[in-house]
């Protein structure tokens, strides 16, 4: 539910942009869905946005002028990483040697993904311990040596400092390093901007960052595009990786917030479609098939530290395993030994799948040869006997894969129904070993985008504390900044909460000490 | 038998449950140890009755804040330069690496530092689980003098100390840990094989070992988790309240566990101070220090670090014995109930559990 603008408007668009479809959805002040459309994704990003947001306009009639609010979940950022692809090369600065010198920057990256982005790195002199006393002296000589030697060959620039959460002005520093170098131009992601404590962690999100300026301006250009052509004078948001939203200005320069938005919106989406609180949900895009949880109707959230395409990260994200399995998802091999992915021919697939004329086998392919789904424009009666073998063995091989997903995010809880959404829900089997049913919404295919037009704003605060007396009342300052953070992100004042309280004991230290990390969200309030 | 790259997981497992809740988080020290084995080569794991009796071994590890040393990774340099001091005071080379405490990640880096320094690693440590302070280890309850201390800090800063006592040795390894930025590198005993007969646990990283392996066999992994463990059950449930604070230097405080399925209506909580000390029902212990207790996830039945305790997590509570050298009365005075503050008098946990099964 939400309120009136002072102009009246009450309807809020949901868009999701995913590696094949995007999706539109238009939810009126009592969150009934009024409109809705899929369309492709295009290569441009902007091409797809303007289809389906110009679809359900159109559906709309005179009354899109009520259309105060759009909010944009995309998958852009997770799909550029998994593929590899739309990613800047970036110069990686960690400030801390001789300290943190046993596990150097991108060590515990994959290969290939090491290959696409680094464009050099470098652990430089510098940093400081937790009570602000310094490592190093910064060794601008040694910063300034990196960046030239990758200037013309770099993206963005990356820069993390030992302890740079309580002791920002070196990565500050060399950023200034980075405009002197390489120009104003090349983007700068400093780690304290982006993560907590923890080194590694902290220093593979910034390196996602930089990596991601190219494929979010894509997307957030395509969105301020979109909505001038439709003459909207609408607020803008971006869903991040909590399932709350922030504003389109905020998620261009930290793009890597976006990532695990598209999983934990179709789980919101899941849960408000279906009227379930409790199940197991399955998201099947064209690139990539997302199973979580639904707990009491928010996203199980994983404790343990996110791996996104191989990388550890220390946000809070939805619990999510994500498998290469999707509508487009290429197969390959033999009848006896189908490779499944992780290649998808994404928005291609109306061009590249057999089933519409072309000739790549997908995923889709071999739901309509098993009789799963009957879309595409050609019969694959006609296609060879091994070609039909091998795609009834990927979809057989596929549901395998989902099968073996399902169980390991069931962590035993078995019987619960699933939800399976989003455009390639087909490709899900009736049943399943471990679930009780498998249900498929009204407007399930459009569950993203639901999800993000119900979307909260939230807002968060970490301080550190002595971990005395003095606690309780740093935790009811430390909340009092988190709701006030979530108001100036949109949520309404009377039914913003603290949802969450993390508190982090630093211990071995003179000063005991806790981190404190609060976080208040609640529904978008219209002033 | 050699320590490889692909051996690094299955350790991490292993450490982590002997770590009853603490030694400091594995995953620290995993992309420490496959660099090392990575560029080294795998290590040698021998046992202690491999080594001539005038072998020296280094006892090693890690001491600071977990939360700290995952923020401030070690450098590369700093085992080497511990091997040029112990080399130096000693006039000897050094012959094995041990790990101090196998609990934790400090099961785990000693692998990365035996390679970077080109030495084998000791199939032993100082006391096959993870425990708070430095002199809380075997060797002291054996009787071995503390002698040399050698602490290197991050930026190479060396210190060696001669404490009179294992006490001192805690306190002044304290100050320099927290000068040097709370996460330092210690060697703190330097012994001859012969010495160290009788005066180590062995066997605990081939143990380590095969606690993660059992984890990776498939099926029940918390039974398989029991039986490799030879562990007891104390409750299966629900993380219902987490109350931490930090003081003296340590992470105190107790979580209470709520019990599901066939443990419903019963609660129980787990004190701890770093690590999982006591665990309480209905007034009554059920499991102390020395004695193993480890907070499990239900299904995973991978350990959970106590700074990783959350409310909501479904856990499975299991105790099971500590090395006979924890229990005789000299080993009771250094790590029993009373030596973290607690009113209580040590019973073996087999006998507790039998009260209330």
């Amino acid at each position: 539910m939400s309120t009136p603008d002072a102009a009246g408007r009450t309807l809020k668009v949901g868009i999701d942009v995913g590696g094949t479809n995007t999706d539109a959805v238009v939810l009126d002040q009592g969150d009934r869905i009024l409109a809705w459309a899929k369309r492709p994704t295009s290569a441009d990003v902007t091409g797809g946005m303007r289809e389906a947001l110009s679809a359900v306009l159109a559906d709309l009639g005179p009354a899109a002028s009520g259309v105060g609010r759009v909010m944009l979940g995309t998958t852009h950022a997770t799909n550029a990483i998994l593929q590899r692809r739309s990613l800047g090369r970036v110069a990686v600065v960690r400030i801390g040697a001789p300290a943190t010198t046993a596990v150097p920057p991108l060590a515990t990256w994959p290969a290939d993904l090491v290959a696409a982005v680094a464009a050099g790195s470098a652990i430089v002199e510098g940093g400081h311990f937790m009570d602000g006393w310094p490592i190093a002296a910064l060794d601008e000589d040694a910063v300034r040596r990196l960046l030239g030697s990758v200037a013309g060959g770099v993206d963005a620039v990356a820069v993390t400092g030992v302890f740079s959460p309580a002791v920002t002005d070196q990565e500050v520093r060399v950023a200034e390093l980075a405009r002197e170098e390489l120009g104003a131009d090349t983007p700068v992601s400093l780690s304290h901007e982006i993560g907590s404590l923890g080194l590694l962690e902290r220093e593979n999100a910034t390196v996602l960052n930089a990596a991601l300026y190219g494929a979010a301006g894509e997307v957030t250009g395509a969105l301020d595009a979109v909505l001038a052509e439709h003459g909207l004078d609408a607020t803008a948001y971006f869903a991040q990786n909590d399932g709350t939203l922030m504003a389109l200005e905020y998620a261009s320069r930290y793009p890597v917030l976006t990532i695990g938005s598209g999983p934990a919106n179709s789980i919101r989406g899941a849960a408000f479609l279906s009227g379930l609180a409790d199940a197991m949900v399955a998201d099947v895009g064209g690139t990539s098939t997302d199973l979580g949880v639904l707990v009491r109707g928010f996203p199980r959230e994983s404790a343990l530290a996110v791996e996104i395409g191989g990388v550890r990260t220390n946000f809070r994200m939805p619990d999510i395993l994500s498998l290469a399995v999707g509508g487009g998802t290429v197969v390959a091999g033999s009848p006896d030994a189908p490779r499944i992915g992780p290649a998808s021919v994404g928005y291609r697939i109306a061009a590249e799948a057999l089933a519409f004329g072309g000739v790549t086998a997908t995923l889709t392919d071999a739901a309509v040869v098993t009789g799963r789904t009957t879309v595409g424009s050609r019969s694959l009666r006609r296609q060879r006997a091994a070609v039909r073998d091998l795609l009834t063995a990927a979809l057989a091989a596929s549901d395998d894969m989902v099968a073996g997903g399902v169980d390991r995010m069931s962590l035993g809880d078995k019987d619960r129904p699933l939800v399976a959404v989003g455009g390639g829900a087909f490709l899900i089997p009736d049943a399943m070993p471990g679930v009780s049913e498998v249900l498929r919404p009204e407007r399930g295919d459009v569950a993203n985008a639901v999800g993000a037009a119900i979307a909260l704003a939230s807002g968060r605060w970490e301080t550190v504390a002595p971990a005395s007396a003095d606690r309780r009342a740093a935790i009811e300052q430390a909340s009092e900044q988190a709701v006030d953070r979530a108001v100036q992100a949109g949520a309404h004042p009377d039914s913003v909460r603290v949802v969450e309280v993390t508190e982090t004991p630093l211990s071995y230290l003179t000063e005991p000490a806790v981190r404190i990390n609060v976080k208040a969200a609640g529904p978008l309030a219209w002033w | 038998m050699w320590v490889t790259e692909e051996d690094v997981p299955a350790l991490a497992d292993g450490c982590a449950v002997l770590g009853t809740g603490g030694g400091g988080a594995v995953d620290t020290a995993v992309p420490v140890a496959v660099q090392a084995l990575r560029r080294y080569g795998p290590v040698p794991l021998v046992p202690l009755s491999e080594l001539a009796d005038d072998a020296v071994v280094v006892a090693v590890g890690g001491v600071g804040a977990p939360t700290v040393s995952h923020e401030m990774l070690g450098s590369v340099a700093q085992p080497e330069r511990m091997r040029e001091e112990v080399e130096r005071v000693t006039g000897r080379r050094i012959g094995a690496v041990m790990a101090a405490e196998i609990g934790g990640s400090n099961g785990v880096e000693p692998v990365a530092w035996a390679a970077q320094i080109g030495v084998p690693l000791l199939d032993a440590d100082g006391m096959g689980r993870a425990f708070p302070e430095v002199q809380m280890v075997s060797m002291h309850v054996a009787g071995v003098p503390v002698d040399v201390v050698v602490v290197v800090d991050v930026v190479g800063n060396v210190s060696t100390l001669r404490p009179v006592s294992g006490e001192w040795s805690e306190r002044l390894v304290r100050a320099v840990c927290v000068a040097g930025g709370a996460s330092v590198l210690v060697a703190s005993y330097i012994l001859t094989a012969a010495r160290a007969r009788g005066a180590v646990i062995e066997g605990t990283v081939s143990r380590a070992l095969g606690i993660g392996r059992s984890l990776r066999i498939g099926g029940d992994r918390l039974a398989a988790l029991r039986a490799e463990l030879g562990a007891r059950e104390l409750i299966e449930g629900k993380v219902v309240d987490v109350d931490r604070r930090t003081g003296g230097g340590f992470v105190r405080g107790s979580v209470v566990v709520e019990g599901t399925g066939a443990c419903g209506g019963r609660m129980l909580r787990v004190e701890i101070q770093n690590e999982n000390l006591v665990v309480l029902e209905d007034g009554e212990v059920r499991a102390s220090v020395p004695d193993m207790i480890s907070v499990v996830d239900a299904q995973a039945a991978t350990a959970i670090p106590t700074e990783m305790l959350r409310y909501g997590q479904r856990v499975s509570v299991l105790a099971w014995p500590c090395d006979p050298l924890w229990r005789t009365p000299r080993g009771l005075a250094v790590a029993g109930p009373h030596a973290f503050g607690y009113d209580l008098d040590y019973r073996p946990v087999e006998e507790l559990i039998d009260v209330h099964a």
